[in-house]
């Protein structure tokens, strides 16, 4: 589904991504974990080019991402993504937020589109707030549009790149809730998150990142229990 | 001053219509010019901000070029040098209809342009880049971004500026005197010299224009108010 091959990538003199090389097969669950500066966002956002790599290559679904016949925007539309910020469009309400892109992308006809977008919005639990502008929401209600707009598309991989990170404690649950029910209905995703306890209850497998590398990855029984490497050590000490 | 006031005779008769004729012609140039140097203007920002490099840096050249030169030239280079510049088919579709205010468009419309795309890329640079991003994730197209999500919010940050540059232009629009056009500003010159009654004249055609800029400034202020909704990061 998704097939990393030896991808390097500079921030001038900076090497943040030092040569990663996965396989993530469809309907799995990566969780990526370590701490910040180790180059886990740009690892996620490399997948559907939000960043430019320098040397490697990443195929989705057998597409080169980085080749230059390849239809990006295609692409990204197979891909949903969620922000740590929301970045929720704030001149529009909840719903045309949602439809925006299945409108204008995939031109489906808006009542078609809005149709999904309701449905979705009722999947994340915040149906009656569809007519409200994102300000007029918690941010908890925001990342929940954020994540029904990343599936109005209906990808077949969704991103996480630390979405409860900018959350109150309180609203962390609600979100993580609908993250657990996506992943239970078979959704291939790769969740950047600190949240130990989604990653124990969903993750099939766990990547822990540090200076550009994955230093250690298994499935969570391994992680927890049993890690090998010292910085994995050092990182969960500190976190759980 | 011995002048002896005679307003009836710029508010009846001929002369009034005269005035009434020019104010028609300078709403016209002016709320064209206004459209067209809009769709420009964004025209020109958007190419410019799509970071590849030749776009760039004519968009830049193009800018400097039109904001840094008077506009009056503008207008006389436009009307005596269409002829070179322009394609036959075009010069002559111009002199079968109305050149001079054609051309008075088109300076109007470059000259304006050009202040428009600084203001609009003001807006654009303020909105955070993420919301780009965000929906380039989606599968927008950068073109589809732009008209959806990233212009919109720009739009209404700078609708302010975008006021003085609306009053620019109607009050710029003047200018199209000199090359012939019969607005306002050339029907109170007329009037001047079938009655030496200029004092009147340019007296009436002052208090349009001042009406003409507060209608302006009202329309797109209670535009504003109306869809400013709900911005906020």
């Amino acid at each position: 589904m998704i097939r990393v091959e030896g991808i390097h990538k500079w921030f001038d003199d900076f090497h943040v991504l030092q040569g990663i090389t996965e396989h993530i097969t469809p309907g799995e669950v990566v969780v990526v974990c370590g701490p910040s500066g180790s180059g886990k966002s740009t690892f996620i956002r490399c997948i559907n080019r939000l960043e430019d790599v320098q040397e490697g290559k990443i195929f989705v679904e057998g597409k080169d991402v980085y080749s230059s016949d390849v239809d990006i925007n295609q692409l990204r539309a197979d891909v949903g993504m969620v922000f740590q910020q929301f970045n929720l469009y704030p001149h529009i309400t909840v719903l045309k937020n949602v439809s925006l892109a299945p409108i204008k992308v995939k031109k489906m006809s808006k009542i078609e589109a809005e149709e999904i977008a309701l449905a979705l919005l009722d999947k994340v639990g915040i149906y009656d707030q569809a007519h409200k502008y994102p300000a007029e929401l918690s941010g908890g209600q925001q990342q929940r549009v954020a994540i029904a707009r990343g599936l109005a598309m209906q990808p077949k991989i969704m991103l996480f790149d630390e979405p409860t990170s900018a959350l109150d404690p309180e609203m962390i649950n609600e979100v993580l809730k609908s993250m657990i029910d996506l992943a239970k209905d078979g959704m291939t995703m790769i969740v950047v998150t600190h949240e130990m306890g989604f990653a124990r209850e969903v993750a099939k497998r766990i990547f822990f990142m540090d200076y550009g590398k994955i230093l250690e990855k298994g499935t969570p029984e391994h992680f927890f229990k049993n890690p090998q490497h010292e910085r994995t050590k050092l990182f969960l000490r500190e976190i759980l | 001053m011995n002048y002896d006031f005679n307003w009836m005779i710029v508010l009846t008769g001929e002369y009034r219509d005269w005035l009434i004729q020019g104010l028609v012609i300078t709403l016209k140039i002016s709320g064209i010019s206004i459209v067209l140097s809009m769709i420009l203007g964004t025209i020109i920002t958007t190419l410019r901000m799509t970071g590849i490099k030749i776009l760039e840096w004519i968009t830049i050249s193009f800018i400097e070029f039109f904001r840094n030169t008077p506009l009056l030239i503008q207008l006389f280079f436009w009307y005596f040098g269409s002829d070179a510049v322009l394609p036959d088919s075009v010069n002559q579709w111009l002199y079968a209809h109305n050149y001079e205010f054609a051309v008075g468009v088109l300076a109007l419309t470059i000259y304006t342009s050009a202040f428009i795309a600084e203001e609009i890329r003001a807006g654009i640079i303020s909105i955070p880049k993420e919301q780009l991003e965000a929906s380039r994730a989606t599968g927008l197209s950068f073109v589809q971004a732009y008209a959806y999500v990233v212009l919109p919010q720009a739009f209404r940050i700078v609708i302010p500026t975008l006021i003085s540059q609306f009053l620019n232009l109607t009050k710029n629009s003047s200018l199209a005197m000199t090359i012939g056009v019969m607005e306002l500003t050339y029907m109170a010159r007329q009037i001047e010299s079938y009655s030496f009654r200029g004092f009147e004249a340019f007296t009436v055609a002052t208090l349009m224009y001042i009406c003409l800029s507060l209608i302006i400034s009202l329309c797109i202020n209670i535009y504003n108010k109306k869809f400013l909704r709900m911005i906020k990061y």
